[in-house]
């Protein structure tokens, strides 16, 4: 049966990984659709998807928006700061109100944790979660591991580290439960004060030195610094968390080996990771983008055809 | 379940052989037609053609593509179970070329007509043509007709017409199967 196990994409921590594997499998099939000369296929022409963004995105908004497009689903958009949410509208009334339209599956990023989950108990829509808070963000997730598993041709015994905010960071939380799930290794770096407590209870491994993280990886997820997110100090100036945190060609050369460098974007150039190696072939921070697409097509594809006619 | 034999190996071997040599008298030299076989069953014939007219009838020049048609069908979500994709293998445009589809079974119709939409996104043909190894006449849905056909074969709606292939399956064989 290739079907997934899920009706809603809400996290990682829901899928198991014969899910992931259908997942890519698909993605690998959608993949080679975006790259002919005409890249659109009509499978999901009777499906209409809301896109409610309650949070600012450029990348994943776009992405969504697009591999929906060549899904050939229509698609409609929303975003809170033009909305009545402002006016005091509850989240089940925005959505249902944009449900009795006759949509069938949402795609939703809000500021608060478990929103997803909580409209996936209320409403009678497929859902995916677009980014939740600090929560999780699974199709960041799986494009990561799709983009490991195409540059290093798996994901199993590889080992991964993930490095800088992690205290703030949805990309962190649903990369590790992934990577888990496909028998990577896992490990967080950064400052002290932005490693959740108990982190490594997720059994992964805990490391405070740049230099020894990259020492002992295959490929290095750098990670933002949320800014926005933060309510008080972390660090005492972005001048030093470059430092300590940010990655160089001076630090890959001391390396005695090539590693492969990833980023979910935006990025702040020259703090978290140097323009040279950014644009450098070791990073693979457009392809990242590239599945993106492809990786959106094959969630949805999936959880459009669980939608019974 | 019983099964009927309705094609044994000699005789899939002289279909094939005809339906080469009806190719050639078509397409010549197939310097401007490619061959497309349908995934996931029409590959096995295209594959089979290929060979022979390669090998057999000395065509030096044959392009050959595979086209998986799953996100064009028509009954998605309408089944039991879920669509499975195939690869799609098509290195090369279509732009103004003499198509020849290739399935093992036609039946509804209902593929072919999914095909005709797929490869569109390679561009447009100059023209495209249909050959089967099976056509299973007064079961179309749609008004498509195969160009070539191997064996017309009456078969009411709850038998099955199975295609064996020496690479798929251990033989080459037709058989009806009634459930």
């Amino acid at each position: 049966m290739s079907e997934l196990s899920v009706n809603h994409l809400l996290g990682i921590k829901d899928l198991n990984s014969r899910d992931i594997q259908l997942i890519f499998e698909t993605a690998d099939h959608f993949k080679e659709v975006i790259n002919r000369p005409i890249k659109k296929v009509p499978s999901l022409r009777d499906i209409t998807i809301a896109n409610l963004f309650f949070e600012n995105s450029t990348r994943t908004k776009l992405s969504f928006e697009l591999a929906e497009k060549r899904l050939s689903a229509d698609v409609i958009n929303f975003s809170a700061s033009q909305s009545s949410v402002k006016k005091g509208e509850t989240l089940i009334d925005t959505v249902n109100n944009i449900l009795s339209m006759k949509v069938d599956m949402v795609v939703m990023r809000h500021p608060n944790p478990g929103a997803c989950v909580f409209l996936s108990q209320h409403v009678n829509a497929s859902i995916i979660n677009a980014g939740d808070g600090a929560h999780e963000h699974p199709t960041q997730a799986l494009l990561d591991s799709y983009s490991i598993r195409e540059r290093l041709g798996k994901v199993q015994g590889k080992n991964v580290v993930i490095v800088g905010d992690i205290l703030h960071s949805r990309v962190a939380l649903s990369n590790i439960f992934a990577l888990q799930l496909q028998g990577a290794n896992v490990m967080v770096c950064g400052p002290k004060t932005l490693l959740p407590k108990y982190i490594d209870k997720l059994g992964v491994k805990v490391e405070t030195n740049l230099k020894k993280a990259l020492e002992w990886c295959d490929v290095a997820n750098m990670l933002r610094v949320q800014n926005e997110r933060m309510d008080m100090t972390y660090f005492p100036s972005t001048r030093e968390y470059t430092q300590q945190y940010g990655v160089n060609r001076a630090l890959l050369n001391s390396l005695d080996k090539e590693i492969t460098i990833m980023h979910p974007g935006p990025i702040n150039r020259g703090v978290e990771i140097t323009s040279d190696v950014a644009d450098s072939k070791q990073a693979i921070i457009l392809e990242q983008v590239q599945n993106g697409v492809a990786i959106r097509m094959a969630v949805i594809y999936l959880l459009a055809s669980k939608i019974k006619h | 379940m019983s099964q009927k034999l309705l094609l044994n190996a000699k005789e899939i071997n002289i279909i094939l052989h005809r339906l080469a040599c009806q190719l050639i008298e078509k397409h010549n030299d197939f310097s401007n037609t490619v061959l497309i076989g349908i995934q996931p069953r029409g590959k096995f014939l295209a594959n089979r053609l290929a060979q022979i007219l390669k090998s057999e009838y000395h065509i030096k020049h044959i392009q050959l593509g595979l086209l998986d048609i799953t996100f064009f069908r028509d009954d998605f979500r309408r089944g039991e179970k879920p669509l499975e994709a195939n690869t799609t293998e098509i290195n090369f445009l279509v732009e103004d070329k003499n198509i020849v589809f290739i399935d093992d079974v036609l039946y509804t119709g209902r593929s072919i007509r999914a095909a005709l939409t797929a490869i569109q996104s390679f561009g447009r043909p100059n023209e495209i043509e249909l050959l089967t190894l099976i056509d299973r006449r007064f079961s179309r849905h749609l008004p498509i007709q195969p160009d070539y056909r191997g064996r017309q074969v009456d078969a009411i709606n709850k038998e099955k017409v199975k295609v064996n292939w020496l690479e798929h399956g251990g033989e080459d064989a037709v058989y009806l199967v009634n459930n």
